[in-house]
């Protein structure tokens, strides 16, 4: 019904060996990079016999802790691979800047064609929203949630697990449109009706709209479970308004989640039907109104915004009073500020285009409600400053990591007010000003990730990570930042326009030379933040932390032993405050444990999550190649496998009150030694000695 | 900071409990149709951007010279349809009665009859959406065309989808009872079949009744 423009089987579809670019010098290189490591990995995991441990402790685990790292895993793997797409794009134009510029590879300016250009920046915007920031968020609120709010478990252990492997196909489909076919050149937005069958015949859109929807069913069904979680979850005496604020921020974003991904599973599902059977929904002809795209994508595309940002702002509160030691100022507002963000965030899509001809009365409109967020921002600007205000503050890492995010906040916020003034949007749209403004904004979420990286990490790993080196990875990035967007809100000001495979003008070349050094900055930070590993997994002995990692830490979750058992909690707490964990340490009752223990419940480990993540990546890689049968087989698989799961035994198992007893002497007996090795060095996180 | 005054709403530490008495039991079918209402929730978004979309798209430009919503939604027709499906969704509400009576051999009868109409439903959708393709006004003739039948086969697979979800359902009624699995899963598909039929009376009124004037 389609016009492929190109030769179609019935048994593998549009591929044929020609795909796979063998003739590109780049992702020759990227495949051997990749194909290096997973020999590295596979390697490592045979010496060590790892692979049970990897079948048994991970990939069938239903542990919301678990299922939390390896969603930071993929974030992390997929941030590294858009970093470089960054490197890439930054290098392309301050090589292919003024017609005098030389051109290598087959480039005629610069070293990457347009059409590899394309798919880079495309891919980087893709990647860097929905499958690094989102999973490494989607990580942080699974593996808190429950520890914040005092549970043993998510309320669906099973379909988190589904939801992690949805993310990582959506994630993997990505990875292989580097190797298999190309991917989309439309932008991360995809813009209509350039993603059409008649302008992008390649598979390169159907990658990249297979793997959102498939990303997006993951967000949707994490989002369903997060918020039934806090509802249904809470320990006895966990009011809402003793709820720790990274919970009500994780509670909104994914209020937020829950009704914004449908939207965007709607606009990409109507695409892909123009794209699959010859509809007319975003075409030029045939009554097709690709605006109808425009307005879909970004009713979805700006609640994501918030989405990204509200558990940042959550991990800042969280990490700002501990190392203030005072509780949050204006909790309640903090609140309220969240959740009325979480409502704005519906009614300003449309300033992603102002400039598309809505006319003056709606552009009004959606100006003001833009400029309403700065109000609910501003109060928390003021609030963290309050809380800091006449604290004792500590610089670590994380406290670093945390000011700093609200310094790219008042950047990044300011310079979105400005762009709500649809005069000066006219004047700057599709500039790389606006390129400049929302990456300011995307660091406040890189930020406080990485701040929230270091302040949890001993939470789960039981060892603190390097400081010095620590602080060496802050000031290379902090510096990499400045470097990289000051001159880019520069060019912004000259009038450069984003997405250029070649800059015309020789005269923006000097600033585009500023922006990379602050890219050699970032690779100097990535560098040393591999370093910063490898040094705290060599040192751990030295870092080692008790329940409280830093001493002055205030919520539920550092309670419980680091690592955190797999029981969460031997007896669930009973709240008797807002931050529960300071009122117990300032009342004397840190140590007080309790009296008898009792058999916990815990769901048994499943593969069938994996599976379905199995079945899924067949029916993507299927859709997008058009392989009709093995679509319509792994289709039917996924229905089978839930089917039979549901007629399945039981789920779950008991450990027993002795082992727990056991478990947990032992590890205050673990902690004792530890404290009595090091506490003469003087390290902080023992100041509350345990009594066992 | 060692004063409890900055803790917000702190009780007496003398008096205070620590430790919860006993796990207490987080009620799991309330925390299942919890989970499923929210699940709703984000479906219905995708029927509120699907409707936005048959708004943009019956515009002039979007019939494009092809047949017009009153040529193609035939209200009389839908009018049955409707009437068919509600007494679908009866059927399954006389089932839910027998399941509080406990009588799995009723709640088997019962929704094997609602199967049975929604099948019958399921047919009447599809000769629909065939009959106006064998006459030309296929999807690929218009954008109007396009959602229309899209929405209408979008509410379809909600439908079958349904009736997959019956068949399992009556094999494990006949398997194991009405076990605690067993009856969120029931409480969860009357609310699914239900909301199916919700979505239909949008349908019905937005697409059919004012598409014919």
């Amino acid at each position: 019904m389609v016009d492929l423009q190109g030769p179609w089987t019935p048994l593998l579809g549009r591929l044929t060996l020609q795909e796979i670019p063998f003739d590109s010098p780049i992702v020759f290189g990227a495949f051997a990079f990749a194909a290096t490591l997973a020999v590295i990995i596979i390697g490592l995991l045979t010496y060590y016999r790892g692979w049970g441990i990897l079948w048994r402790d991970w990939l069938t685990s239903v542990d919301h802790k678990r299922i939390g790292i390896m969603y930071l895993i993929v974030g992390g793997v997929l941030l590294f691979r858009g970093f470089i797409d960054a490197v890439m794009m930054r290098t392309q134009q301050v090589m292919a800047a003024g017609p005098a510029s030389p051109g290598y590879l087959g480039a005629e300016h610069g070293y990457l064609p347009p059409y590899h250009y394309d798919q880079v920046y495309g891919s980087h915007g893709t990647i860097m929203l929905i499958f690094a920031a989102t999973p490494i968020l989607a990580g942080f609120m699974n593996y808190l949630l429950p520890l914040q709010i005092g549970a043993r478990d998510m309320a669906f252990p099973y379909l988190n697990s589904v939801a992690l492997w949805m993310t990582a196909v959506g994630a993997g489909l990505v990875m292989l449109s580097l190797f298999v076919g190309d991917f989309s050149q439309a932008g991360w937005v995809g813009l209509t009706p350039l993603t059409e069958m008649s302008y992008s015949p390649d598979v390169g859109v159907d990658y990249w709209a297979w793997a959102l929807e498939i990303g997006s069913i993951g967000t949707t069904l994490g989002a369903v479970n997060i918020i039934a979680t806090i509802i249904k979850m809470r320990a006895p005496g966990m009011t809402w308004f003793r709820l720790p604020l990274f919970t009500w921020t994780a509670l909104t974003t994914n209020v937020i989640g829950l009704t914004a991904f449908p939207v965007l599973g709607v606009a990409l599902g109507l695409l892909l039907l123009d794209r699959y059977i010859g509809t007319h929904f975003f075409t030029t002809g045939f009554g097709g109104n690709f605006m109808l795209y425009t307005d879909l994508f970004w009713i979805w595309g700006h609640p994501e915004v918030y989405f990204i940002i509200l558990p940042a702002w959550g991990m800042m509160s969280e990490i700002i009073p501990t190392f203030s030691e005072k509780p949050l100022f204006g909790y309640t507002v903090m609140v309220a500020a969240t959740l009325s963000i979480g409502c704005i965030s519906w009614t300003v899509w449309l300033h992603h285009f102002f400039t598309m001809g809505a006319g003056p009365i709606v552009n009004v409109f959606y100006s003001i409600s833009t400029m309403l967020v700065s109000i609910p921002t501003g109060v928390k600007v003021f609030n963290w400053a309050f809380t800091m205000f006449r604290g004792r503050l500590t610089f670590t890492t994380p406290m670093l990591w945390a000011v700093s995010a609200i310094f790219m906040q008042l950047i990044g916020g300011l310079t979105g007010m400005m762009l709500a003034i649809p005069a000066i949007n006219y004047m700057t749209h599709n500039t790389v000003f606006v390129i400049a403004h929302f990456h300011c904004v995307a660091m406040v979420t890189i930020f406080a990730s990485v701040a929230g990286i270091t302040f949890w990490f001993p939470k789960a790993t039981g060892f603190k990570l390097d400081e010095a080196s620590g602080q060496l990875v802050f000031w290379l990035f902090m510096a990499g930042t400045f470097t990289v967007f000051t001159a880019m809100f520069g060019l912004g000001f000259d009038g450069m326009p984003r997405r250029l495979a070649y800059i015309p003008y020789a005269s923006w070349r000097p600033l585009m030379i500023v922006e990379e050094f602050g890219i050699l900055l970032y690779c100097g930070s990535i560098a040393a933040f591999i370093y910063q590993i490898v040094v705290s997994v060599r040192n751990r002995a030295h870092n080692l932390v008790d329940v409280d990692a830093w001493g002055t830490t205030r919520s539920l979750e550092w309670m419980t032993h680091s690592p955190v058992p797999a029981y969460n909690f031997a007896v669930i707490p009973h709240v008797n405050a807002r931050d529960e964990w300071a009122w117990r340490r300032d009342n004397g009752l840190a140590d007080m444990l309790p009296e008898h223990y009792e058999d916990i419940e815990v769901p048994l480990n499943t593969p069938v999550p994996m599976f379905l993540g199995i079945a899924t990546a067949g029916f993507g890689f299927a859709m997008v190649w058009r392989i009709w049968w093995l679509a319509a087989v792994s289709l039917a698989a996924v229905f089978i496998i839930i089917i039979i799961r549901s007629f399945g035994g039981t789920t779950g198992t008991v450990i027993p009150a002795d082992a727990v007893r056991r478990t947990e002497q032992a590890s205050r007996r673990k902690r004792r030694q530890n404290a009595d090795n090091v506490l003469g060095d003087g390290v902080m996180a023992f100041a509350v000695k345990p009594r066992a | 900071m060692s004063t409890t005054s900055g803790h917000g709403q702190g009780s007496d530490p003398s008096k205070a409990v620590l430790w919860a008495e006993s796990d207490h039991e987080h009620d799991i079918i309330s925390t299942r149709l919890l989970g499923f209402w929210l699940y709703m929730l984000s479906d219905s978004l995708i029927f509120a951007a699907l409707f936005t979309a048959y708004e943009v798209l019956t515009y002039n430009t979007s019939i494009a010279g092809g047949p017009t919503p009153a040529e193609v939604a035939s209200p009389i027709r839908a009018y049955i349809e409707t009437i068919v499906l509600l007494t679908s969704v009866l059927a399954f509400g006389l089932s839910m009665i027998a399941l509080k009576r406990d009588r799995p051999r009723m709640v088997m009868a019962w929704m094997a009859v609602s199967a049975l109409i929604g099948i019958g439903f399921l047919g009447m959708e599809w000769t629909e959406l065939a009959g106006l393709a064998a006459r030309g006004s296929t999807p690929q003739r218009s954008g109007y065309l396009s959602i229309f039948f899209t929405l209408i086969a979008v509410h379809g697979i909600h439908i079958a989808i349904g009736l997959l979800w019956m068949g399992v359902m009556l094999a494990q009624v006949a398997r194991s009872g009405l076990t605690a699995l067993v009856v969120y899963r029931m409480a969860n598909l009357k609310i699914f079949w239900l909301y199916q039929a919700l979505i239909w009376t949008f349908v019905f009124t937005f697409v059919y009744l004012r598409g014919s004037v």
